[in-house]
């Protein structure tokens, strides 16, 4: 009964979903873009249902339980998606761009690290547990990833007495040309961030003029499989390795042999690791590879229609009051999560007379498109659905009501992850994930941020429940 | 149903956790630290309802020497019983 209606439950959210794009189609073949985003947004939150992906686990039940499935599924995500990434900016049909590099893309990777250990996901994690029912999550994107963050960029008064003097000086220079520089967060963006550089290891070796040699061995070898082998070695060396010798010593005494191991015993102790849960290594591949391909289906629509972002097709059905000064909406063109649950937090508050549009971020950069023309919005809610079907198809979908314990843990979390995903102009996808298999070396900036903060929060975590063990264990 | 975390001895050698309505990573968190508290052979029975905390509760228990000696899903809940290693 529970599985049929379950099955039911998947077969109706992907109706709907199949409604809203044939909608979508016979409105205007340029809604097609909204399309593709739903669409791989929903491939996404398949995968990482299935796959149990979260970036808050990687670290955290590394430190918290020593289990590295999560770490290595994320690695091989990463490198599969580096070679993908590689060929497509070879052959220009990449959407990716590096971020401005810097010491914030550490502090704010710290921030979200904390954030999501105490929320119980990362910003993708908690969109594809929404989809499985848990509320706690909801409260964390609701609160921390969509309202916080809308009201982080959006906050000046009091806030632009913290402002070094030198953001003032450049500011003042935007705001003589015109430009809407009014909150702490504008101040960051044309006083700090915008004059950081930005570049990626292919275009450091080739001198600023990459070829398909330099993207394949700058970004993809150089800052991507390499990185990621090494820290898999040092995972393997300091989490399962002991373990496993452990074992085959063992086998080895019980069959009569020396219980000396060999160098082959180690790579069989990695492979081991590799494929210790197949299901979310699998996933790793899938989730590269599906990336890759949806960068590729980006620019093809890019180039299909002539256009660099959805805002200039916005622009050619009228929606005027939807883009930015500069005509564009936030249509990053990959994979990402944060920015457009800000938007969804602008649009909200909005409409209960909070002015959104006075700022860089959403008046000049972003834009406030209304929902049902919000692209990467759309990827969220594909994200939602996607995991919602798969946790119905797999009889694991629950309804669950958070406790006030729970409701603090989420509210806290999210806050954290809110603010530790805007100076980084990211999070754990757009800052790190993307941004590591794109050749940018802001990415493994921001992911080390990430692992300190998640060490912090475990750390925290640790202590907490330690008080409560002891408390329930006064009555034995 | 709202979360409240349960840790109880129900034996000589026997426990049993109830994490329902917990989310990630409390019921590894929890879990881990129950089997810390157990002696070798003793039985846990753990309840918990976040899909998302099995694989790592199946490795976690698998890499620290224990054993799962029965798991299944009923109503979206999970239940293992697990012997301490």
């Amino acid at each position: 009964m529970e599985e049929k209606r379950n099955t039911m439950w998947a077969y109706v959210i992907t109706g709907a979903l199949i409604l809203i794009t044939l909608i979508y189609a016979s409105v205007d073949v340029y809604y097609m873009y909204l399309a593709v985003y739903i669409w791989f947004g929903f491939a996404y939150g398949l995968m990482l249902q299935y796959g149990r992906f979260c970036f808050a686990s990687a670290s955290r039940d590394l430190f918290a339980a020593g289990v590295p499935r999560m770490a290595v599924g994320i690695l091989v995500a990463l490198m599969f998606f580096s070679v993908v990434e590689a060929i497509l900016e070879s052959v220009h049909m990449s959407t990716f761009h590096p971020a401005p590099f810097g010491i914030h893309m550490l502090l704010a990777g710290c921030v979200f690290g904390v954030g999501m250990v105490l929320s119980g996901g990362c910003a993708s994690g908690s969109l594809y547990k929404v989809g499985e029912g848990n509320m706690t999550s909801l409260l964390a994107v609701i609160f921390g990833l969509c309202l916080g963050q809308a009201i982080f960029v959006d906050v000046g008064g009091v806030f632009l007495k913290l402002v070094p003097e030198a953001w003032m000086d450049k500011a003042a220079q935007y705001k003589a040309a015109g430009f809407p520089v009014t909150s702490w967060f504008d101040h960051y963006l044309v006083g700090y961030v915008w004059h950081k550089p930005q570049f990626t290891v292919a275009s450091l070796l080739s001198g600023g003029d990459p070829k398909a040699v330099h993207f394949l061995f700058g970004n993809a070898l150089i800052n991507a499989i390499i990185p990621a082998l090494i820290i898999m070695l040092i995972i393997y060396y300091f989490y399962p390795r002991k373990v496993f010798m452990k074992k085959k010593k063992k086998a080895l005494k019980k069959a009569g042999k020396d219980p000396v191991t060999t160098f082959s015993d180690e790579l069989a102790g990695i492979w081991a690791m590799i494929t210790a849960s197949k299901r979310t290594s699998i996933m790793g591949i899938l989730v590269g590879l599906t990336a890759g391909l949806h960068i590729l289906t980006m620019a093809g629509m890019q180039n299909k229609f002539g256009v660099k972002n959805f805002g200039e097709l916005l622009l050619r059905m009228g929606h005027t009051a939807d883009v930015s000064m500069k005509g564009t909406v936030f249509d990053p063109g990959y994979w990402y999560i944060t920015s457009q649950e800000g938007q969804l937090g602008a649009w909200i508050l909005e409409k209960f007379g909070w002015n959104m549009h006075d700022n860089m971020f959403f008046g000049y950069v972003n834009g406030l498109p209304e929902l049902w023309r919000n692209p990467a919005l759309w990827m969220s809610l594909g994200i939602i659905f996607g995991a919602m079907v798969m946790a119905r198809l797999n009889n694991e979908f629950k309804f669950k009501v958070p406790s006030p314990e729970l409701i603090m843990w989420g509210f806290s979390g999210g806050l954290l992850m809110g603010a530790g995903s805007r100076p980084s102009l990211g999070c754990n996808i757009g800052a790190f994930f993307i941004r590591a298999a794109g050749g940018d070396p802001n990415g493994w900036v921001y992911g080390t941020g990430m692992v300190i903060g998640a060490f912090v929060g475990v750390s925290f975590l640790n202590w907490f429940t330690e008080r409560r063990m002891q408390k329930q264990m006064a009555d034995f | 149903m709202a979360a409240e975390m349960k840790f109880e001895k129900t034996g000589d050698t026997t426990y049993s956790l109830d994490v329902c309505g917990y989310v990630c990573p409390h019921p590894q968190m929890y879990c881990k630290k129950s089997l810390q508290k157990m002696e070798e052979g003793d039985i846990l029975s753990l309840i918990f309802d976040n899909p998302s905390s099995k694989e790592t509760i199946i490795q976690m228990v698998e890499a620290q020497g224990d054993e799962i000696l029965e798991e299944k899903i009923e109503g979206g809940k999970i239940y293992l019983e697990i012997e301490k290693g």
